[in-house]
């Protein structure tokens, strides 16, 4: 077999490799996490009690399955989306610090949920989980909108896009505490606790749907897997490919705040998985979207799962808010990223 | 079927500003080179951008006598600007550039495809390097490889040897001249090496300040007055022993004679 041919194969196989090891380990670390909680389970019994074997108490059972599977899968699914989310943002904005939680959306998507929070409870109560998530939708695709439709003028470079999503930031969380301010005691403590993002809330239906939002927007990016890696060459050139690199951006941004305000309305705000995630798969995998996209599907999934376990690892019987983990492993991680990744590309 | 390629009247506007306007050429037939010479900011960039339907403006763009579709097929187009900072090997660079719009999965012929352009350019060695590895002129050489391999009928070459040293320069153009004969490629390539374009041009475009000064064929166009109306430089066109024509340069033109 010739050179070229042969080697592309064995690189293409090498990438499979990488997203089954992946896969591997996200598998062991939801095992972790189900096994973890006020009362410990090993492994074993995690693993009888999820194949519905009868050596393993009911008890037992009713616990992993009903308490912490949803929690468990939530994080798996939460962090996944985020990740995904991020690997687009970074792929049509070509800018490395592009996530839904640098550029704003998550702060957009906060604010959406708390304006629902506090002022829609009274409203809607019955609903008010969906209201919440309807909202923080909504925000989510103007602020994406605006990043769009900015990032489109002349003239825009990759830092303008950073700074105008850091305004965002600011000008979110401002109007979130302005919320918060006007909120009355019991709503500003359901605003404050939800903003430290945790997995806590999981419920099947929540689960389910973003699940279902996931389930509509990976398709929808795999499908245009090879249009979305012409946009890393260069405008021009995927234009010259046939791409029609404007509709591919905003549908893309579109399907991304779907993907980044769905999570933050269930879960609350959960930092800088959709930016380390997605800088893993690079590292891994490369760019090549039928690989980077899986790739960081899964790394999002296993670093939140992970997560999951560090927060209920800390202090045995007590379960820290997901989104201060997150931030507080997140930073230097990325930190140490930044500093070794400036050797190579991005 | 040869392609073919005519403009009429073409011009390119950025808002309301017109950048380029009235260029008109006679039908231009695969196997020919044309090459599409000016100074710098003239508008030639912006005319290979209109041609490949990256931008609009006024005029007719004939293919193959049909009035062209922004969607063109096999016009490939390779940028002056070839910096990347993607994670990817030049391998699956001109692999992705085979298969836009050519199904999801990699079939034995497109690999074989890829493994013969990147053969024809000599680049095997860094298949397996990353973009952002790569030299300017590795960049250049990749950059032509990916639009080789989306078997071009019109190839809009937007200066591709710049970043070249003289070795490959001369190789490169020698490959585009065999490949626009026997593959019967309609190719324009806009260069600034007066020289490099008497070797490997059939045909001629002189843009400057956003319209098309001339077109013709080359021994026609380029002459002493081209040199000191467009360039504004003194030279002459001279017969080397072995009877190939030679730009000589004797310098900048003289503040009296303007």
């Amino acid at each position: 077999m010739p050179k070229g041919r042969g080697a592309y194969r064995a690189l293409v196989q090498r990438k499979k490799l990488v997203l089954l090891a992946l896969s591997l380990v996200l598998v062991l670390s939801v095992i972790a996490d189900l096994g973890l909680g006020p009362a410990r389970y090993t492994m074993r019994e995690v693993v009888l009690a999820l194949m519905g074997s009868s050596e393993v108490s009911l008890q037992i059972s009713v616990v992993i399955w009903d308490i912490r599977m949803p929690v468990a899968l939530m994080a798996v699914v939460v962090g996944a989306a985020l990740s995904a989310a991020g690997a687009q943002m970074q792929t049509i904005l070509n800018n490395p610090l592009a996530s839904p939680f640098t550029l704003g959306i998550s702060a957009a998507a906060s604010f959406g949920a708390s304006i629902a929070l506090v002022f829609g409870v009274g409203i809607l109560p019955w609903a008010i989980d969906y209201v919440v998530s309807v909202n923080a939708l909504l925000m989510a695709m103007a602020a994406a909108l605006f990043i769009h439709f900015m990032s489109q003028k002349r003239g825009v470079t990759v830092e303008t896009i950073v700074l105008l999503g850091i305004t965002l930031v600011f000008t979110f969380n401002a109007l979130l505490a302005l919320v918060q301010y006007l909120a009355s005691e019991q709503a500003l403590a359901a605003v404050v606790f939800w903003t430290m993002g945790s997995l806590t809330r999981a419920t099947w239906p929540k689960l389910a749907i973003t699940a279902a939002v996931m389930a509509i927007s990976l398709p929808l990016f795999m499908r245009r897997a090879w249009a979305l890696t012409a946009l890393r060459l260069g405008d021009d050139k995927a234009a010259s490919f046939g791409v029609n690199v404007r509709w591919l951006r905003l549908e893309t941004m579109m399907i991304i705040s779907l993907l980044a305000a769905v999570p933050v309305a269930f879960v609350g705000t959960i930092g800088f998985i959709g930016l380390v995630g997605p800088h893993i798969a690079r590292m891994l995998v490369g760019e090549d979207q039928r690989y980077f996209l899986p790739a960081s599907v899964l790394s999002g999934a296993t670093i939140l799962s992970l997560t999951s376990v560090i927060s209920k690892s800390i202090v045995p019987g007590t379960i820290f808010p997901i989104g201060i983990i997150t931030a507080l492993v997140g930073v230097p991680f990325l930190f140490s990223l930044i500093m070794s990744s400036r050797r190579r590309s991005w | 079927m040869v392609a073919t390629l005519q403009l009429t009247d073409v011009g390119v506007r950025y808002g309301r500003q017109e950048v380029l306007s009235g260029v008109t050429t006679p039908i231009l037939k695969g196997g020919e080179v044309t090459a599409v010479i000016g100074p710098n900011a003239a508008g030639k960039s912006s005319l290979f951008r209109r041609i490949a339907g990256l931008l609009d403006g006024p005029g007719n763009i004939r293919i193959d006598g049909a009035a062209a579709s922004p969607d063109f097929g096999h016009v490939c187009y390779m940028p002056q600007d070839t910096s990347v900072n993607t994670v990817l090997t030049v391998y699956e660079s001109v692999l992705l550039a085979r298969k836009q719009g050519a199904g999801r999965k990699v079939t034995d012929a497109d690999l074989e495809e890829v493994d013969r352009v990147l053969h024809s350019l000599q680049i095997e060695p860094i298949s397996f390097k990353g973009l952002h590895e790569l030299s300017g002129g590795q960049r250049q050489l990749v950059s032509l490889a990916q639009v080789l391999v989306r078997d071009p009928k019109i190839l809009l070459l937007d200066e591709p040897t710049s970043a070249l040293d003289l070795h490959r320069q001369v190789e490169v153009l020698a490959l585009i001249r065999s490949l626009a004969k026997d593959r019967g490629i309609c190719v324009i390539l806009a260069i600034h090496d007066l020289n490099q374009v008497l070797r490997v041009a059939d045909r001629v475009m002189v843009i400057d300040a956003g319209t098309m000064v001339s077109c013709g064929p080359v021994d026609s166009v380029i002459n002493p007055s081209l040199l000191q109306t467009i360039y504004k430089v003194e030279g002459r066109i001279e017969r080397c022993s072995r009877f190939c024509p030679h730009v000589i340069i004797d310098g900048p033109l003289a503040r009296t004679s303007v």
